[in-house]
């Protein structure tokens, strides 16, 4: 088990809090909350050590942008593949939006 | 064929749902409040020590609503994080709300409760801590069925095992689903204890015949299997809740039971059609 935190630029705070998934094998939960404007932060812990590269790699592609509204992002993997965890991402956002 | 194809693909399945979408399934539209949820962050304290990621839940969702306009706090556990085992936090979840219920229920607030049981019992992990708390959910069961029904849900696919399916037992009603299975040992356990001539933990066809959903309501341990339908879980659900407390919980009529099992010749091993027979004598 690994811990990692990164933060990224955004844009004005999100207006709800969801969670979305479970962390069951291959898959993971985000937590996602209203952040101070202007920064989005992400807790990561994961199952699977040694992956740092990948998930900055991920996390920059969704994130470096600053486009998207800023939170507090925790996230909980079970061994979910980069795909899962985008889509996961994109769906706490969007959750957070409706 | 392509009729059933169709209809299952109309179905809105209960076990396909994750615990938080099972509860607010069942409770009536817009009136679920989850307490103690994942954002006050109730992580195993233990999990993280021995290297294995939390959930912020810690596997429980504890929902209050109402269900078809009554009080009701549905105790969902997720069969997915960590095999729905049972942790300190986790259980403390579930026990503590049945208390609050019975709690509620002396000051004049008649709040009911379901149990959603997805669990193979005791995390390991936690060991005595998860021991203590399935104690502690037994107990809170006992006290509130004095004065509304507790009913157990088992849909699967995890099924119902260990200290958590005496907590089963000791429900007002049980509603199961052919694909749950109800057991105090799991069939590996009992494999790798007794040996494979007892029992063999690949023969799915026994596994489910003796201790499978329609099994054990034809056996009188459960009182409905139903489809694995939402829809047809909620209204049976809610048929129970109007029948009010059973004359004699099941838990009561243990002796029965027990009379029942003391006849059982255990030189052969027993069919799904022997067991049966064996309760159909004894649990009148």
């Amino acid at each position: 088990m690994e811990r990692l935190e990164f933060a990224f630029g955004a844009g004005q705070p999100t207006l709800a809090r969801t969670v979305t998934g479970v962390v069951a094998s291959g898959d993971l939960e985000v937590l996602l909350e209203p952040g101070a404007a202007g920064l989005t932060s992400i807790a990561v812990q994961t199952s699977v050590d040694g992956y740092g590269a990948t998930w900055k790699a991920l996390l920059e592609r969704v994130f470096a942008d600053g486009a998207l509204p800023a939170a507090r992002i925790e996230i909980n993997d079970n061994g979910a593949t980069p795909g899962v965890v985008r889509m996961r991402i994109e769906q706490a956002f969007e959750e957070a939006r409706s | 064929m392509t009729t059933h194809i169709e209809e299952l693909l109309q179905r809105d399945s209960f076990i396909e749902r994750s615990a938080r979408s099972r509860a607010k399934a069942l409770l009536d539209a817009g009136s679920m409040r989850e307490l103690a949820g994942p954002f006050d962050r109730l992580h195993s304290p233990w999990l993280a020590m021995q290297q294995l990621v939390t959930q912020a839940d810690d596997g429980v969702v504890v929902a209050k609503g109402l269900l078809a306009g009554q009080p009701t706090v549905v105790l969902a556990i997720e069969g997915a994080f960590q095999g729905g085992s049972m942790g300190e936090a986790g259980g403390a979840k579930i026990a503590g709300a049945l208390e609050l219920a019975a709690r509620d229920n002396r000051r004049g607030i008649p709040t009911q409760a379901v149990i959603l049981f997805e669990t193979g019992g005791v995390r390991l992990q936690e060991a005595n801590l998860g021991l203590a708390v399935i104690a502690e959910i037994q107990s809170a069961i006992v006290d509130l069925r004095r004065y509304r029904p507790v009913i157990g849900v088992s849909a699967g696919t995890v099924g119902c095992y260990g200290g958590m399916s005496i907590a089963a037992g000791l429900c007002s009603y049980l509603v199961l689903t052919r694909e749950a299975r109800l057991s105090l040992n799991g069939p590996q356990v009992i494999e790798q204890e007794a040996g494979i001539a007892e029992f063999d933990s690949r023969n799915r066809a026994l596994i489910w015949g003796l201790t499978g959903g329609e099994q054990r309501f034809a056996t009188g341990l459960a009182d409905a299997c139903v489809q694995d339908d939402t829809a047809e879980v909620r209204a049976t659900l809610v048929g129970l809740f109007a029948q009010g407390l059973p004359e004699r919980h099941r838990s009561e009529r243990a002796d029965d039971f027990l009379a029942a099992l003391a006849r059982v010749d255990t030189g052969t091993q027993s069919t799904p059609a022997d067991v049966r027979t064996v309760y159909a004598k004894g649990a009148q």
